[in-house]
Formats: structure tokens, sequence, C-alpha cells
């Protein structure tokens, strides 16, 4: 008995605590993640967040409406113009104004731009993420053209200050729409040469493919929303399901994971989603450019923001997910309350339920397939 | 064969030095001369895989640092100097040492890495001629030195305490260790075929015959298990897991700096070269023009067979390997451990020893 407790003590190999990030290549900004491990494999994951805490929502409560846009930017800054416009959409249902048309096709227009330039990076990055540099670079070359596009419209390139509750800071520049046709027809080839490059390379579908499985009942329950639950084939997408804006003047797709590398809901088809997605934003922006009526975008824009007191929830599908803005007011212009609902944090609190139990290198993978941004989760 | 150390001792011996005197300066000269390689196939090597990768990237790579006061902002002269200017500054960086570090094999770790390659070299034959030493063994003892870098791996991550070196360095032995059986089954395949374990003998065995990658199939396919496996030997993508930048911070290479980091990098591009060339004289007919093969041309062409043009063909062939495996490293995702190892296992030591089965029954029969 005593021997067998002496050999036990001896071979017992205990687990290790791998301390990942918060300065870490991998963890996409600030996040640290205390691993749990034996040897290669991960027994426990556990996200630690807040290293990027900047107090948004408090801010909020000090800063009149128009002030909180240029906050919002900051929050998701691989998509600011989502984050402009899901806040302009709470704030104009609160204040309950029509918008002019051209507005809401300017807003479509560049919702989209943006939401092919934050997938380019997160494919990008992913790439990284499984060890792939080339594709990293090629997706910020096709994204640095978007940023070019933001820039001649608004004169930034990562935080725009853009989209404003009840209308947009500038109208589109000359040439715009044409520019942005340009850049689609030269950016539909890409997509091709990227999936020849990453999407359909044997050691990348090795990687991905049956890797961190994500249930849709399990994506459910904890939130997931985004391309990543699409990844598990659940179609739910604000855009078709909640239209706000025009969205339900174009035609598009949803697109949804099918498990053709592995089991539905796996690593690829969470990256896939993306790919298809920009096909489909590339769609909608040709259809929305078709249709650009012309028009005054100040016009709706009110001259001092001090809506009734009430409260409201505005939900929007940004590049991540699922963004809501819960606004409580006062009557002042200054909002009593906001609470944002960060599609992020929902969807890294998946992370541990289907990481554990795979590779430290897996772990990576799934990660870089969930797609977070710090600087939402931590607000 | 004539070796270098051969024709050095032919001619000091006119001075009648004392064989004491002798040996160091010789052992000095040779020495130097691999340095000398090491470190210009370094330079060359990185302003190489840096421009390549650059042009793969849609990026244009160094362009700024001219050499010597040629800048000019010609294109001619884009970044030629950056290496330089990059050893330079790897010289003169502090030396950092963590404080809980096993402190004697952290500063011992880079110079076994170092010293493996460094003791390849000597083996290792660029051309007919060109040889620090001509071992009868030659083959053998490349494989042998070329495998001692490994310790200095371990003990790099084992002396830096931190996990991230630990986790690389478990991995590299792992890997290295491994990817050595296919690569030494491959090897012995060609040795068998030849009866030598003298590269200079291979060669001419080549020449006799026909380069062994064309000699028979099994030949073809122990060229790719070689090829492969060397890079998974060299921890290059797609199987560079031990210092994979995204998983493992820098795998075993976390904690260096400075000019303990220059030697692993200079060590690792001497291991490509290494590798390169070994595959070229092995299977890929060494110092042999590839114009003979066709025979198609007039014989005044045959000059380029010449012992003087074999350092060409050695090192052209070795560059396209190298050119080669800068191309998977700039398109090709990294593999999981446990896929690295099935296919070391599982796919190429199978294949390998039914290969060496195989050519010998073809040998036999044939």
């Amino acid at each position: 008995m005593e021997e067998q407790a002496i050999a036990k003590s001896v071979l017992e190999t205990g687990e290790m605590v791998l301390n990942m990030g918060p300065q870490h290549p991998s963890t996409h900004g600030v996040l640290r993640l205390k691993i749990h491990t034996d040897g290669e494999i991960v027994s426990k994951i556990e996200p630690v967040i807040g290293y990027l805490h900047r107090c948004f929502e408090k801010h909020c409560e000090y800063l009149s409406y128009e002030q909180i846009v240029p906050f919002t930017d900051r929050c998701d800054y691989l998509a600011s113009m989502h984050m402009d416009h899901a806040f302009s959409i709470a704030v104009e249902k609160l204040l309950d104004v029509e918008l002019p048309e051209r507005v809401e096709y300017i807003r479509v227009i560049i919702a989209e731009l943006q939401r092919i330039a934050s997938h380019l990076v997160a494919l990008g990055t992913f790439g990284l993420d499984v060890g792939a540099i080339t594709p990293f670079t090629w997706a910020i070359r096709d994204r640095e053209r978007i940023l070019d596009l933001f820039e001649a419209l608004c004169g930034a390139r990562l935080l725009y200050n853009y989209i404003w509750p009840g209308g947009v800071s500038h109208d589109l520049p000359p040439k715009f729409v044409e520019r942005t046709l340009d850049f689609l027809d030269y950016f539909d080839p890409q997509i091709d040469e990227f999936n020849n490059l990453l999407s359909t390379n044997k050691i990348f579908i090795e990687r991905t493919g049956d890797v961190g499985v994500l249930p849709p009942d399990v994506g459910i329950n904890f939130g997931v929303t985004g391309p990543s639950l699409r990844g598990s084939g659940v179609n739910w997408d604000l855009r078709k399901n909640e239209p706000y804006s025009i969205y339900d003047k174009f035609d598009f797709d949803v697109p949804l994971g099918e498990g053709t590398m592995g089991t539905i809901g796996d690593t690829w088809d969470r990256y896939y989603v993306r790919v298809l997605e920009m096909r489909e934003s590339a769609k909608i922006i040709r259809q929305a450019c078709a249709q650009l009526p012309d028009g005054d975008v100040h016009e709706a824009i009110p001259k001092k923001i001090r809506p009734a007191v009430g409260e409201v929830y505005g939900r929007y599908e940004s590049a991540r997910g699922d963004v809501g803005f819960y606004i409580i007011s006062n009557g002042k212009n200054i909002p009593l309350r906001v609470k944002m609902r960060s599609p992020a944090f929902c969807n890294l609190s998946v992370l541990s339920e289907i990481a554990e139990g795979w590779m430290i290198s897996d772990v990576i993978a799934i990660l870089g397939s969930l797609d977070i941004v710090l600087g939402e989760i931590d607000r | 064969m004539t070796s270098i150390v051969d024709s050095l001792v032919k001619s000091f011996s006119s001075f009648n030095l004392d064989i004491a005197v002798l040996l160091p300066v010789i052992t000095l000269i040779g020495g130097t001369v691999i340095f000398l390689i090491m470190a210009v196939n370094a330079l060359i090597a990185v302003y190489f895989e840096r421009k390549i990768s650059a042009f793969m990237q849609d990026r244009l790579g160094p362009m700024e640092v001219g050499i010597f006061g040629f800048k000019g902002g010609k294109k001619f002269w884009g970044g030629i100097g950056q290496t330089l200017a990059d050893a330079i500054k790897l010289l003169v960086k502090e030396d950092i040492l963590p404080n809980n570090a096993d402190k004697f094999l952290m500063i011992l770790a880079p110079f076994i890495i170092f010293t493996g390659a460094f003791l390849t070299f000597i083996g290792l034959p660029f051309a007919q001629n060109i040889v620090i030493s001509d071992f009868n063994i030659g083959i053998f003892y490349i494989f042998a030195m070329s495998s001692i870098g490994v310790i200095g791996v371990i003990l790099a991550g084992w002396s830096s305490n931190n996990k991230w070196s630990l986790y690389g360095s478990m991995r590299a032995a792992a890997q290295i260790i491994s990817y050595e059986i296919p690569i030494g089954l491959s090897l012995l395949l060609v040795v068998l075929v030849a009866g030598s374990l003298h590269l200079g003998d291979i060669v001419q065995w080549q020449a006799d015959h026909r380069w062994f990658i064309f000699h028979s199939p099994f030949t073809f396919l122990a060229f790719f298990i070689f090829y492969i496996s060397t890079i998974a030997e060299t921890n290059r993508t797609p199987f560079d897991i031990p210092e994979a930048e995204s998983e493992l911070v820098a795998g075993w290479m976390t904690e260096y700096s400075g000019f303990r980091w220059a030697l692993f990098f200079l060590s690792e591009y001497a291991n490509m070269l290494i590798v390169s060339i070994v595959a070229s004289i092995v299977f890929l007919g060494g110092w042999l023009s590839p114009l003979q093969i066709f025979n198609i041309f007039p014989d005044s062409w045959l000059i380029l067979d010449g012992p003087a043009i074999g350092l060409f063909w050695v090192l052209f062939k070795a560059v396209i390997l190298i050119f080669i495996m800068m191309w998977f490293r700039w398109t090709f995702p990294r593999l999981r451990v446990d896929q690295l190892m099935y296919l070391c296992w599982k796919v190429f030591i199978p294949f390998a020893l039914a290969n060496l089965f195989l050519v010998s029954l073809w040998e036999l029969i044939f």
C-alpha cells in the first residue's frame, strides 16, 4: 500500500499552468489565457480579460450623445463603422427620426465595406495563427484599399466617427461609387486566390477541419452570434431576421457552415463562413451602389439630441456578431446609462467549452476562428 | 579526391615545420574558411529569403540600407546591406540572461548548436576537390554531426527557465530525433546502391551510371522523403513547430537575444545549406552537369562539366533546393505536433523501410 503511494507520487505527472498572454503573438490583443496543460493537451482554459478596460459605459454617462460616437469607434476598432452604426441606430430609435434614403444607402455601403475589411483582418490573422504568413499580407493589402476609400470618405483610416445619429458626417466624395465598384471588381478574383492559398490547403484543412467543433445548441446557450454561430449552421443574421436600416431591400444569402471539411461547426467552417460573407457583402454593395439615390445627408441630423424619457435597445449585426446598445434616457442630452452587448465577449466565453481537450496549437486556431477584438470585450 | 587540408599540408611541407606548429595553423585556416562560409551564407540567404518572401507577399522587402555608401536610391542596391546592418545590430545588442536561468547551460547551448553545424562543414564537399577534409565515411560523418545540434536545443530550452522555451525544446527534440530516421534510411539506400559512404565515390557512381533521383523509382521516392525530412530537421515551415511564433512565442529561442541568438540564426541557415548540398550531392549528381543527362549538346559545351565549374553546379542545385524551402515557408501553414509525428512514424519510416527492401531487390534483379 505504501509502495503504491510512493510509486504514485513519483510517477504522477502534474499539470502545468501556462500563462498565455497578455503579451503573446496570437491572443489578438491583450487577452490572457491561463492554460492548464498536460504535455501538449490542454485540460482547462481560463480567459482573463480586462487589460484593455477603458470604462466606456461609465464615460457614456458623462458625455452627450454626439460625443459618445467616437468612443464607440474605439470599442471594436477593426469595425468602427459598425459600432457607429449600431449606436446611431439605437439613438435614432430613441429619437424616432426619419432618415433620408441616401443616408441609409451610404450607411449600408460603408457598413458592408467595413465588414469586408474586418473579415480580411480576421482571415489574415487566422492564417498567422496556424502559421501561414503570406495570407495575412495579402489580406492586409486588400484591406488597405478599403481603408483608402474610407480615408477619402472621412479622412480617418481606423476610427472614423463617420456615422452620426441622424445621418453621416460627410456626403460621399466625388467618384466614390466608381472607386468602390473598381475595388469590388479587383477584389472578387482575390477571394479565389486567397482560397487557393489558404482555405483549400491540405495542411490548413488538417489543422482546422474537425477541430474545436461548436455544436449549435452550445453556441446558442453561450450567446455566440455572428459568423462564429453561423459556422455551426444556425441561420441567424440580424440583417435577415430582424432587418434594420434598409437591408430588407437587398438580395443576399446568409452563408452557413456545412461541414465541408469535417463536422459542422468546426474551425474551418467558422473560417470559411467569413470568406463567403465577403462575397455576400460585395453583392450588397453592388446593389446599393446601383440604387443610390440623391439627397442631403445632413437633413435629419438633429441640432441637439435630447430624447424623451425612455429606454431603447438597438441591435446590429456587426462583423463579429450581435452588437446591442441599451440606452436609458432621462430627457437630458446625456444618457442616464448605456449598456453595450459585446458579441466578441460572448463568443470568447465559449472558448473554454470547445477548446478544452485539444492541443495548444488548436487552442490558438480555435481562438483565432472566434475572431475576438479585445477593445470590444473589455470596452 | 584531394581535400583542402591535404593540399595545405603539401604546400606547407616545403617549410619543414614541426607537426605541432603545422596542425594548429592548418586547423585555424580550415576553421576560418568554414566560419566565413557560414557567415556569408547567412548574409546572402537572409537577404535572399527576405526578398523572396517580399515578392511572394506583394511587398518590396529591404530597400533602404545600401552598402559602403552605395545607396543613392538605386533599385539595384535596394537593401543589400540590410543583413549586414542586422548582424552588427545583433552583435552590439545587450546580452540578456534571465535571473532564474541556468546561466552556464544557457551560455553553452548556442555554442553546441553552432559547433554541430560547424563540424558538419568539415566533411562537406562543395565540389570535387573543394572539401576541408576528405573522409571515406563522409555521409556518415555529416549525418552524425548534424544531429549534435539537438543537444543544444534541449539545453537552450531547459536552461532558459521559461515554459515556452521548454515546450519548444521538447517539440524540437522529438521532431529532430524522429526525422533523423527517415533521413538515415533514405541515405542508407543510396549507400547500398553506390556501395560507399564516401561522397566523392557516390558522385562518381552517379557519373558512371545516372543521377540517383533518376536511378529507380525507389531512389526517386527516397529523394522526396529525404528532402521533406530535412525540412523538418532544419525546423522550417511547415514543420517549424519548435519555434512556432504564433504558438510558442519563439520556442526554445524565446529568452535569447543578441549574439547568442545570432549564433542560432547562423546555424539555422548553415543547416539549410548543409542539407541542400547533401541532397544535391547524394541525389542530384553533385558537381555533375545536368547538361550531361540529355546528351544533346555539342561536346564543346561539356566544358561546363569540368572540375572548375563543379562548385557552380553544386551551389546551383543547392540554391534551388533552398529556394523551394523558402517557397514552402511563405506559402504553407504549420502542422500540429501529432500530425508531424504521424507523418514521420506512420508515413515516412514505413515507406523508407519498404523502399530500402525494394531497392535491394531491384539491384539484385537489374
